[in-house]
């Protein structure tokens, strides 16, 4: 026993530093696995409140983009709604249906909470980008985050009054997309190399690509389908298998990222439930 | 100004100049990231107990690692250099025992040649580890090795650009401090 003691004190050093890399390893393995790390919480309300105000200083420097950008989409918006269509015909009258239950039965699946961003990397393999919006205003893990004119990410760690968005931009991001011309699907990564560019795996040589095809969210993946994702700026055609491999210019501008919406998939949950309730072997 | 307040600045300091300035510079390449917030550990001053040398480069790392949304990547090369920092010292200052004299290694304490080859080792063995760490998540060997060799080119500049700004005035230690 005395010599455990001794043994103890003479490297203590020594055990010390182990035991602190050891703690350090296990919570990059806990995270790279769950995307949840101990103390993530606090670290995040203070982290989150300390960008917050930085970033009300950098809003000046952007305010004309964010209002373009938030003006492009009301007008998108306002094309479709019903009111800017007409017949010609006269018999027909569009009434407005007031009553707030949808008689047709259909439920909603989405729900879109607009989000300030607060803090957003892009020069790292793994971004993360932060919003001021969290679990006490309707925010959960697993939610999915678009901006005005894209796709940017997906929530991966929520406190009370901000939520930590991994973006696309991030290594460890992966994003089921298709052409919206023909509907091939694949799968939507980034390289870490340059963050105006991600790339479209897995799509069959027998679809027809040409530069400057929209790429869309496929009704595979979380996303709501149909969100644009970008537009194919390269077109490589892989020798040794069936597949071209694509850049995909991000429409998504990550550089000046301001606002952004929090999509809450009501129906989520029940999917999950009857996907775990699949039986395994038939 | 106390030891304890400056270094408390510096701690703060250094995390927010890293996470709101450098981080935020728009990249020329995958592989050039300035990194320079482990320079704290290496102005740690001489007469800290070596413990609190590695509880102290833990707790910098796992707070820049906060800012930075993966924990435990800077939390452990902060932890390395901070447990090779008294053995690099020990063969770097002279012998008529510089530790007694100054509080904090500087060029002004060690000289010129040996503060260099101290801050070159330990940026060395950061970058080595940190890259590592991300190799191991993503990446392959020639990431790795453009990474680390490019980062470090990055880092020795700004560390360079960073002593002549803030020419540290080494103090001698006296009985009245």
């Amino acid at each position: 026993m005395r010599n455990i003691f001794l043994f103890i004190r003479r490297y203590f050093t020594l055990i010390s530093f182990v035991l602190l890399q050891i703690f350090a390893w296990a919570m990059l393995i806990k995270y790279s696995r769950t995307h949840e790390a101990i103390f993530a919480n606090n670290a995040n309300e203070v982290t989150g409140y300390v960008s917050g105000k930085y970033k009300t200083v950098e809003d000046y420097l952007y305010l004309k983009k964010a209002n373009e950008d938030l003006a492009a989409e009301n007008a998108r918006l306002k094309n479709m709604m019903a009111i800017s269509f007409q017949g010609p015909d006269s018999t027909q009258q569009l009434y407005i249906d007031s009553l707030s239950k949808d008689t047709l039965g259909r439920v909603r699946k989405f729900l879109w909470l607009p989000a300030k961003v607060v803090n957003n990397d892009v020069n790292n393999e793994a971004n993360y980008i932060t919003l001021h919006r969290g679990r006490n205003q309707g925010v959960e893990k697993d939610m999915i985050v678009v901006g005005p004119n894209g796709i940017i990410g997906k929530v991966v760690l929520v406190s009370d009054n901000y939520a930590r968005v991994m973006s696309l931009l991030n290594r460890f991001s992966k994003v089921s997309a298709m052409l919206k011309k023909d509907n091939y699907s694949g799968m939507v990564e980034w390289d870490g190399k340059d963050p105006r560019y991600v790339t479209l795996n897995n799509i069959s040589k027998s679809a027809k690509v040409a530069k400057g095809d929209t790429v869309i969210t496929s009704n595979l993946s979380e996303y709501p389908a149909g969100l644009m994702i970008g537009t194919v700026a390269n077109i490589t055609a892989e020798k040794a298998s069936n597949y071209y491999t694509l850049t995909v210019k991000t429409s998504t501008n990550f550089f000046t990222l301001q606002y952004a919406y929090v999509v809450a998939n009501l129906l989520y949950g029940e999917q999950k439930q009857l996907e775990a309730q699949t039986p395994k072997a038939q | 100004m106390s030891t304890l307040l400056k270094n408390i600045i510096r701690f703060v300091l250094f995390i927010l100049v890293q996470a709101f300035v450098l981080d935020k510079v728009p990249a020329l390449h995958q592989y050039v990231k300035p990194v320079l917030y482990f320079l704290f550990v290496l102005w740690l001053p001489f007469n800290l107990p070596r413990f609190g040398l590695l509880v102290i480069a833990f707790v910098f790392g796992l707070s820049m690692d906060y800012f930075a949304g993966w924990p435990g990547l800077h939390a452990a090369p902060c932890v390395l250099i901070a447990y090779v920092r008294p053995f690099l010292l020990n063969i770097l200052l002279p012998q008529e025992s510089t530790e007694l004299s100054y509080v904090e290694p500087s060029i002004k304490s060690l000289g010129w040649a040996p503060y260099a080859t101290y801050v070159v080792i330990l940026t060395f063995l950061h970058h080595t580890y940190l890259v590592l760490i991300e190799w191991t998540q993503v990446g392959d060997f020639v990431f790795f090795i453009g990474k680390v060799i490019a980062t470090m080119a990055v880092s020795l500049l700004l560390i360079f650009v960073t002593e002549m700004l803030f020419f540290r005035k080494a103090k001698f230690r006296t009985n009245a401090a």
